[in-house]
């Protein structure tokens, strides 16, 4: 039971033993992670593997490391987030006839939170980042991004954030607003305790990540291309990471300007957003929507891209109408801007304010739908191979599209007022994020796992996977828009009508379904690492790739590129094999690379520290470490040992051992 | 964007020369220096009569003060780094008139359909 009166110490804060939860689900759970935590610790001490994650991954400046960790923090926080998910599921199936089903209030609606906040900002964001970490300057020639530390900083900054709100579990409470957190429920009034806390600050500190690595890839897509790469020769899955970075740079700096007003509302008794006193809810959810629909379309925009690379390389052509996906990209990163107001057309706008917001959200499906023909056009006598990225890619089409019409559907203001805060809304925006994002997202792991580690993924499991979520993902959410028609909101615990349980375990039964379509990948890696040795991949190009990053070793050796790929056509490694370019295999010369540090971890772990102090009032603390912050970036500036040279024999034995492999992979 | 070529003796200067000569400091500095002094001069004499007409004065002095610093210690122009610095000044721009005016016409929309209560409210306090 949530503990409100507030006890406070100078010492610890608003923490006391009274934080660790006594519901026995919570303390299973608790139990379980520290059991498990502890074996993981004790193995790596056993295996003696603290040194090598140390210096060859937690300090690594390389962005394709950097990019691994990134997938692999979005997998573990997937599947804490589905978990969530899976409770939700549960309870709403039982709680009829009386029933309260098995998880109280106070519980069921941290879960429906955190299961909102960790999908989107530590499960989408990480695998949308970390794809575009490891892509992008392999797609564009280059050896890494325009600022490594920066990126490694970036990185353990988003895991800071994951880590208190996996703490949040544990040692307090998480908010029980909602997603999105709106006052006044946020407020101090509503919510006194730390959950809502805890939603900020782990939100600002992943914020910063998520903001410096949008700069990042910016500068390192505007200014590190290689020669002969022009604007309009940049691969597509290029243009939409720099849109979607550009949104990110564009629209996440309201979100930490909203989230620092609610937290000064919060802690120092500003009225921003208050009931009272002049403040406004309203302006909240005005100015958070104007980050929040970017956001969609940052998580969508590199998807699109990865769809179109796929397209194109898996029907052995060139893509239909590459400056149309291009324009069609630019536009969507504008229109974005402009259609926030669909999500509260019910707040008491008037006609002329929804009808123009109405028509702009209407409108992108315009560009959009341009790209699903670009795609259907390209597939268009094509010769088709139906491997798991491609089969991924058709399973988007189709499911994207049901997901993009009810949004149309959305967009008309009268439907709106019916629908709003239906189940409707919640099928339809799982239906574009999973039909989108993470099919997206399992498409683009299945293309670029040979090039990350050498070896394809095992393709029976991987179907398996990939049947089980498609069915599974229909089974859940078919019953939720009949359910959202009917008139069933959204965030329910229990319910009255008994002739709805029905829908409820139907859909029940679809979240079984993923959950054994996620067991299924998870075979399908562990089985891939297994048998690496037969998946292994005698070829730096397994698939037939048009783009920069197969040209270079599969996996790539740190420096990417021996030699900076000169470009002469759009599809550059397309153009390359078609003019017979040669492997380079002498001349090697020493190449110029950034030193690993471990400043960006130290960085981030002091942050976690000062983000939970804060939370908990422990204000001391929170002082000491942001002092601490400050010291230790300032005795940063003073590393000079921050870039060294690859000599020219290391580079010309990395490639002779490939070039051995490969002829060894031919003559087999 | 098509005018780089011809400018790319520029670009590369505004890579290395440490942008800006000291006539353009210079220049920057007396601007910046008249463009506040008239606004403290209005404030502290009282020349305009009416306050929000001195408010909205200095409000303009202000923006040229932006446009001044940008040019003269910032070195904006269309040249600067292949003309990527405007570019991204002109969408920065266009996204916080969107920002503000939609916000304004938004809350101004809920404000007027609102029942009058905030300020009763306010009114008892």
């Amino acid at each position: 039971m949530p503990v409100h009166e507030q006890i406070w110490s100078p010492l610890l804060g608003r923490l006391s033993l009274a934080a660790i939860p006594t519901e026995p689900i919570v303390l299973a759970t608790f139990g379980a992670v520290v059991l498990g935590g502890v074996a993981l610790l004790a193995a790596i001490t056993w295996f003696k593997l603290w040194g090598y994650l140390w210096k060859e991954w937690f300090t690594s400046v390389d962005h394709k490391k950097i990019g691994i960790m990134y997938m692999i923090l979005g997998l573990v926080m997937f599947l804490r987030g589905f978990a969530d998910a899976v409770m939700m599921r549960l309870q709403q199936a039982m709680a009829f006839h009386g029933s309260e089903g098995y998880l109280n209030a106070h519980h069921y609606d941290q879960i429906f939170t955190a299961h909102g906040v960790i999908m989107i900002f530590f499960v989408a964001m990480p695998f949308v980042t970390g794809l575009m970490n490891y892509v992008v300057p392999l797609q564009i020639g280059a050896r890494d991004v325009s600022f490594p530390f920066l990126n490694n900083f970036s990185f353990w900054m988003t895991a800071s954030g994951a880590a208190l709100v996996m703490a949040s579990l544990f040692v307090g409470e998480f908010a029980q607003t909602g997603w999105l957190a709106f006052p006044p429920l946020s407020g101090l009034g509503y919510s006194p305790g730390v959950g809502v806390d805890y939603y900020i600050w782990s939100l600002q500190i992943a914020g910063v990540g998520t903001t410096l690595s949008g700069i990042n890839l910016i500068a390192t897509i505007v200014k590190m291309r290689a020669p002969g790469m022009t604007m309009m020769r940049m691969p597509v899955f290029t243009w939409t990471a720099l849109c979607a970075n550009i949104l990110i740079v564009a629209s996440f700096p309201v979100l930490t300007a909203v989230l620092a007003m609610l937290g000064l509302d919060r802690t120092i008794g500003t009225n921003f957003f208050t009931n009272d006193f002049g403040g406004s809810p309203m302006l909240y959810i005005n100015l958070i929507w104007i980050w929040g629909h970017p956001e969609v379309y940052i998580l969508i925009l590199p998807l699109f891209g990865v769809f179109s690379e796929i397209t194109a390389t898996f029907s052995g052509k060139k893509l239909f109408g590459y400056s149309s996906m291009v324009y069609a990209t630019a536009v969507i990163t504008i229109l974005s801007y402009i259609v926030w107001l669909h999500h509260f057309f019910t707040m008491g706008s008037g006609a002329s304010v929804n009808s123009f917001f109405g028509i702009t959200t209407m409108v992108i499906s315009i560009p959009t739908g341009a790209k699903l023909f670009n795609w259907l056009f390209t597939m268009y006598r094509g010769r088709i191979r139906f491997d798991l990225p491609m089969m991924w890619t058709v399973a988007f089409m189709l499911t994207f599209v049901i997901g993009g019409m009810t949004g149309v559907l959305l967009a008309v203001p009268p439907a709106d007022f019916v629908l709003h805060n239906s189940l409707f809304l919640i099928a339809h925006f799982h239906n574009v994020i999973i039909g989108g994002v993470v099919f997206g997202v399992f498409a683009a792991i299945n293309y670029w796992w040979p090039k990350a580690f050498g070896f394809r993924l095992e393709p029976f499991w991987g179907k398996v996977s990939f049947w089980l979520w498609v069915v599974g993902f229909w089974v859940a959410f078919t019953p939720l828009y009949i359910l959202g028609l009917m008139g069933v909101t959204r965030r329910m615990r229990v319910f009255d009508d008994p002739s709805i349980q029905i829908w409820f375990q139907v859909a029940a039964f679809g979240a079984f379904l993923i959950a054994m379509g996620i067991a299924a990948m998870l075979i399908q890696y562990t089985v891939s690492i297994l048998r690496r040795d037969q998946l292994r991949v005698n070829a730096d190009d397994p698939w037939g790739g048009r783009t920069l990053e197969w040209s270079t070793s599969s996996p790539p050796p740190d420096y990417n590129f021996a030699f900076t790929p000169i470009v002469h056509d759009l599809d550059a490694w397309a153009d390359m094999k078609a003019a017979g370019a040669p492997r380079p295999t002498e001349g090697f010369r020493p190449i110029h690379m950034p030193k690993n540090t471990g400043t960006g971890v130290i960085l981030s772990a002091i942050s976690a520290v000062c983000g939970f102090a804060l939370i908990w009032h422990i204000w001391w603390l929170a002082a000491a470490s942001f002092a601490a912050i400050v010291v230790v970036a300032i005795a940063h500036t003073f590393n000079y040992r921050r870039d060294f040279h690859i000599p020219a024999e290391t580079v010309a034995a990395c490639e002779d051992a490939r070039t051995r492999q490969l002829a060894q992979g031919a003559a087999a | 964007m098509s005018g780089s070529h011809e400018h790319h003796a520029e670009h590369a200067h505004g890579h290395d020369a440490g942008h800006g000569t000291m006539r353009d400091y210079a220049m920057g500095f007396i601007l910046s220096v008249i463009l506040t002094a008239i606004p403290f001069w209005l404030v502290m004499s009282g020349a305009l009569a009416d306050r929000s007409l001195t408010a909205l004065v200095i409000t303009g002095f202000a923006a040229v003060q932006i446009v001044v610093h940008m040019i003269f210690f910032l070195h904006m122009n269309g040249k600067a780094e292949g003309g990527w610095n405007l570019m991204a000044l002109l969408f920065t721009l266009v996204l916080v008139v969107i920002v503000l005016a939609g916000t304004l016409w938004v809350m101004y929309h809920l404000n007027h359909n609102m029942m009058p209560m905030t300020q009763a409210m306010g009114d008892m306090q």
